[in-house]
């Protein structure tokens, strides 16, 4: 198994583009047309589905975000193993996890649609999106002009650095991925008994 | 400069994947150092948020069921394996993980720079991660039209300023929508920010990779999210 942290490259590439390249944005677009399709089926550009998540009365977003994590983990790691794709890990940093965590939850309870559903939400006609789209320009702005005192403070509280759970659990990776998959799957199984939707 | 870096060794990658694979992306082993000190600030901050839902019950009517609401097209376990295999897509052909929220911060950097363009690029954020037409800026754009080919042909295209369950609960003013749902869009949008990703870019794409912040942020986003929802809808 590879073990990423033993050799780092340096890279000698020159900041991005204004403009990505063309058969870069190609497949960004294919994919997200996958995606935006994918999410208006799964109902979750509906407000009553995700808000009906957040009252726990409906059950789809949980449904779709774990079988998700499911055919993703044991897709993505299968391949990482084989050293097909790199993994894309963001720094733990419990304080700013947490607390923008509760923001973004609470945000999202107000607003009924979270970024990516909100963009399903617009497709499927849904105009109240554009009110969040807005919200969710200007609180990046707000964001970003606090982002130097943020970066000084809050980001420094418990800054693990880059970790994965069974680096955590002291696990190896392959192990912790095949249990993982079955703990959710049950999951889901009793998921799916107690709460038909 | 750190996160500009990455940015950089990620388009490196891409030709030439299977030359650089993990080399590019050093995990490094956590450090406790912090912890004695952070639990104690984590469990203020805990303390300060649970006030947040009384702030915002500011609304009452009727209590609603979203059951009795349109339910999604298709089962969620074939769009949630559908979401998993595109990621193994996107990571193979794009080595990208699917994420959304970053587009309304390149958004928000391009109306900067339109109005004040050096205070823009001053700012600590803009200069990590520049406004770019990206791989990331295209994909959400795209979201928005794969959301309405599927809804013009599944027939559930709707056409509507606001929910039905909303109108049932709030009524029908369009402005108390639009207020909420830009200030709910602001706060969210910070938090993603400050919690490194959104529910694609941490829910989905970070939980599958096992990453700690993700689990970590995912379920702040539903403890934050199912206090303020049910503080709304039920009281």
């Amino acid at each position: 198994m590879i073990d990423p942290g033993k050799a780092v490259k340096q890279s000698t590439e020159k900041p991005a583009p204004p403009v990505a390249a063309a058969p870069k944005l190609l497949a960004g677009v294919i994919f997200g047309l996958a995606f935006g399709f994918l999410l208006q089926k799964g109902g979750v550009g509906k407000f009553n589905i995700l808000i009906g998540q957040l009252l726990l009365q409906d059950w789809t977003v949980a449904k779709i975000m774990l079988t998700a994590i499911i055919v993703g983990m044991i897709g993505v790691f299968t391949l990482h193993h084989f050293a097909k794709v790199n993994l894309h890990l963001k720094p733990t940093r419990i304080g700013s996890n947490i607390i923008g965590g509760l923001l973004f939850g609470a945000g999202f309870a107000l607003m009924g649609y979270c970024p990516g559903t909100a963009a399903a939400a617009l497709g499927q006609g849904s105009w109240d999106a554009l009110f969040g789209f807005a919200g969710l320009v200007v609180g990046s702005w707000i964001f970003a002009e606090f982002s130097a005192t943020l970066k000084k403070t809050v980001e420094k509280w418990g800054d693990l650095g880059k970790v994965l759970l069974p680096d955590l659990l002291h696990v190896p990776r392959g192990v912790f991925v095949v249990i993982f998959a079955v703990l959710l799957t049950v999951g889901l199984f009793v998921l799916e008994r107690a709460f038909p939707r | 400069m750190n996160r500009l870096r990455v940015v950089g060794r990620v388009t490196a990658c891409a030709p030439v994947l299977r030359t650089c694979r993990d080399g590019a992306h050093g995990v490094t082993r956590p450090t406790w150092r912090f912890m004695g000190r952070t639990q104690h600030q984590i469990a203020f901050l805990l303390g300060c948020l649970a006030f947040l839902p009384t702030h915002t019950a500011f609304a009452a009517g009727n209590a609603v069921n979203s059951l009795d609401y349109p339910g999604p097209a298709w089962s969620p376990y074939i769009v949630g394996a559908g979401i998993g295999v595109l990621s193994w897509l996107t990571f193979y052909f794009s080595d990208k993980p699917i994420g959304a929220s970053s587009f309304y911060a390149q958004v928000s950097g391009f109306i900067g720079k339109l109005f004040a363009r050096r205070h823009t690029e001053s700012l600590a954020y803009f200069k990590d991660k520049p406004p770019q037409v990206g791989w990331e800026f295209v994909f959400v754009l795209s979201t928005i039209v794969g959301g309405a080919i599927a809804a013009l042909t599944g027939g559930e295209f709707v056409n509507e300023w606001l929910p039905p369950m909303w109108i049932d609960r709030f009524g029908d003013s369009i402005a108390l929508r639009a207020g909420v749902a830009f200030g709910g869009g602001a706060l969210m949008a910070f938090g993603a920010r400050l919690a490194g990703g959104c529910t694609s870019g941490h829910g989905i794409s970070g939980t599958m990779q096992l990453n700690v912040a993700s689990w970590i942020s995912v379920i702040c986003f539903f403890i934050g999210g199912v206090a303020v929802a049910m503080t709304l809808f039920n009281l």
